[in-house]
């Protein structure tokens, strides 16, 4: 029985319509994958002996300490990446199989999860090098355990409260809150959980905790998950009410005011593109790490440039970057009626560049942080509108995978934005504006660097109707591929 | 008037389409019969330049579809849903349809309120998006926004399938008064022999890619399509082994 699914589930990967763009995305996703194992790989041999050296106290308190905060990140990590086990489900409910048995095995198919077993990669080495300092072998292997079963109870965890945003936004502002507070130095509450993490590295009975807890969540999302096979509960999919909204004030721009309400509309509708645009403010934020000196490595100049791209462009590159495939469920619709491409790509650009004044317009708080910073970010966003507006929509007529508008999920590391051509692009979307800046601060000033990028926008601004004409020309060539492409729902 | 020369329509080796010569004069209704595979809605993909024909083109009131997209302005289809936008309520979509035909607001409300008989009550003023209502008023919504903006040329693939046999009664009416009053060319395909011989002057059968039967709709075209259709459900064993040969193909390519 296992083993039909298990080649159900392989035929699905290797059957996929966009299998090779596929296999070239689990190669990167293999490498980003090997990133972060190498990274736990690191800390799990590594922290010990710089928690040693800082002279932070016994590591093996240190970590435990800390281990909340890991876990809540874990979780985190968890609802906003790991997809979850029920695609696939309704074939399954006329068959012959009890829904015991697909329940189970759609449950199953979390725990071999790479976000599961990573942990490994920390806890393994961790747990080696403490025994090798010393510590009782036998407490340490208990811990070890106690802490695998906390992980996978986060795993069923993350199962249950997928469908209930509420908790989780709930939770993430609880852990916020938390967090500064300690940072704050007005309540530690990590004074509260050290404990329990200490007494599993010294009681053998204590690993059974984490283990009833583990059990409890398993049988809570199996309970859940078969209560609400139904079509019309769990696997229903959520109807909202509609409210019409007219966006009258658009209509002054015609045909590229249609677009434009349309276009706002797709955003506030629907869940993936509404985490794009969470996910492009999220961006004005990123420019902290740099202009706060947070990070030592970002210090140099040429990084203000690179900030500045982001903070101005968190929406160009979160939503621009899969454009035309936010109209993949009804391409063929917009490719028979009265358009012109000319006016469906610039309504499409013109949202970008709103978008982008306006994140210039949002990111004035960084004048804070100096006339240069806020400089970086109007230069970047200057650059953002008169060259990477284009790049984007050129980028997104390779972009050939459907967007499923519903899903929330795979809104970040998609295999969406990885395909060579995409990527050979970012070389003048991100490397040219460092490259102008860092030779023309090499010879000349600043200043002058600064206004060189700025410079190179607005050039790429002039060119404007130019430049439409390729990308047209572009869309129509691959407009029979792209329509074929979007057929083929992954 | 849209003429057809030697249009072919071909993927790897299989040739899904292949039609020399066809004319359909303007104001005619145009019916499309044939069993699955037969190059229906092929056909209407690339009148609709959709997908690219292998070999000749369409001509659509001296437009070559495939070339030219001046035929976007007097043309309206709804081929399946992929024709719909899902996160706008009925009413938005039709204002939005409206506005690329560059019909004003209120012409548009005055045409929805011929339809209401159509739509029964279930579309307009409902409070949900196009995706949350069921397959058969989506298809409603679908062909009512074809007749948006009095285009010359209305393409609609299956429009009978999934309807309500109410609606069905009512849109047989509406599709013959639109060729018979307004003199626009329709073209529809069915499954259901009957609806279209009752709506269509003229009907055209496909079989795996070339027209096989052209009548002209009489009293008797229904029996003859019957008999030509027991015929052909059931083919002679060697075509169903050729059939077979060809499918896993089809897939893997």
């Amino acid at each position: 029985m296992i083993l039909q699914f298990i080649s159900l589930e392989w035929k699905s990967f290797i059957r996929a319509a966009s299998f090779q763009t596929n296999v070239a995305m689990k190669i990167l996703m293999g490498f980003a994958a090997l990133y972060f194992i190498l990274v736990f790989l690191g800390l799990g041999v590594g922290v010990f002996f710089m928690i040693e050296k800082m002279e932070l106290g016994d590591p093996f308190e240190v970590v435990n300490r800390y281990m909340i905060y890991y876990l809540a990140f874990d979780m985190v990590f968890r609802y906003s990446m790991q997809k979850m086990p029920v695609t696939n489900i309704k074939p399954f409910l006329y068959v012959p199989l009890t829904k015991n048995q697909v329940v189970r095995f759609s449950l199953l198919k979390t725990v071999v999860s790479f976000f599961n077993w990573s942990h490994a990669f920390f806890f393994l080495p961790f747990s080696i090098v403490l025994i090798t300092k010393d510590y009782p072998a036998l407490e340490v292997l208990f811990w070890h355990l106690g802490m695998a079963a906390l992980i996978y109870a986060n795993n069923y965890i993350n199962v249950l409260i997928n469908s209930m945003s509420g908790v989780f936004y709930a939770f993430v502002v609880t852990f916020i809150a938390f967090g500064a507070a300690h940072y704050f130095g007005w309540f530690d509450l990590t004074l509260y959980t050290a404990p329990f993490f200490n007494l599993l590295g010294s009681h053998l009975w204590a690993c059974l905790i984490p283990l009833a807890l583990l059990g409890i969540v398993s049988r809570a999302a199996f309970l859940y998950f078969r209560k609400n096979m139904y079509l019309d509960a769990g696997l229903a999919t959520k109807q909202e009410e509609a409210s019409t909204q007219e966006f009258a004030f658009l209509n002054r721009f015609g045909n590229l005011g249609t677009f434009l309400k349309n276009d706002i509309r797709l955003i506030l509708r629907n869940k993936r593109s509404k985490m794009a645009l969470y996910g492009g403010l999220f961006f004005l934020f990123y420019g902290l790490l740099f202009f706060t000196g947070a990070i030592e490595v970002y210090d140099g100049p040429v990084w203000k440039i690179f900030a500045g791209i982001f903070v101005s462009g968190g929406f160009l590159f979160n939503f621009g970057q899969f454009v035309p495939s936010w109209d993949s469920a009804y391409y063929p619709l917009m490719m028979s009626q009265n358009i012109k491409y000319q006016d469906y790509i610039k309504a499409k650009w013109y949202l970008i560049v709103l978008a982008t004044a306006a994140s210039m317009v949002l990111a004035m708080p960084y004048l804070y942080f100096g006339l240069n910073a806020y400089l970086a970010v109007l230069v970047g966003g200057i650059y953002n509108i008169g060259i990477n507006g284009y790049l984007v929509l050129w980028g997104g007529a390779y972009i050939k995978t459907p967007i499923d508008l519903a899903s929330g999920k795979k809104a970040f590391g998609d295999k969406q934005s990885f395909n060579a051509k995409t990527l050979l692009l970012t070389v003048p979307k991100i490397l040219l504006p460092l490259a102008i800046y860092w030779v023309v601060a090499l010879f000349a000033s600043e200043e002058l660097a600064f206004a060189s990028v700025a410079l190179a926008g607005i050039v790429g601004y002039l060119f404007k109707n130019k430049v439409f004409q390729i990308i047209e020309k572009v869309y129509k060539s691959e407009k029979y591929k792209t329509i074929a492409a979007y057929k083929q729902t992954s | 008037m849209i003429t057809v020369h030697e249009l072919s329509k071909t993927y790897k080796d299989q040739t899904v389409l292949n039609i020399p010569h066809l004319d359909i004069p303007k104001g005619q209704s145009f019916g499309l019969v044939g069993n699955n595979g037969a190059g229906k809605t092929t056909f209407f993909s690339l009148l609709l330049d959709l997908i690219q024909p292998s070999t000749g083109h369409i001509d659509s009131h001296g437009v070559v579809v495939n070339t030219s997209e001046d035929w976007k302005p007097f043309t309206a289809a709804f081929i399946d849903e992929s024709f719909l936008i899902g996160y706008l309520t009925p009413e938005e979509y039709f204002y939005f349809i409206g506005e690329l035909r560059g019909q004003a607001k209120a012409d548009v409300t005055e045409l929805l309120t011929h339809f209401e008989d159509f739509f029964h009550g279930e579309i307009l003023g409902q409070k949900k998006y196009l995706r949350d209502l069921s397959k058969g008023n989506q298809k409603k919504v679908g062909i009512v926004a074809t007749f948006i903006g009095a285009p010359e040329v209305v393409i609609l693939d299956e429009p009978f399938a999934n309807l309500d046999p109410t609606t069905q009664i009512r849109l047989k009416g509406i599709i013959k008064d639109l060729a018979a009053k307004s003199g626009v060319t329709v073209l529809v395909s069915s499954h259901d022999l009957m609806h279209v011989t009752e709506v269509c002057e003229r009907i055209v059968v496909l079989e795996k890619g070339q027209i096989v039967k052209d009548i002209v709709t009489a009293p008797a075209t229904l029996k003859e399509l019957e008999a030509y259709f027991s015929g052909a459900a059931a083919p002679s064993p060697t075509e169903t082994v050729a059939a077979a040969d060809i499918s896993p193909e089809d897939k893997t390519s």
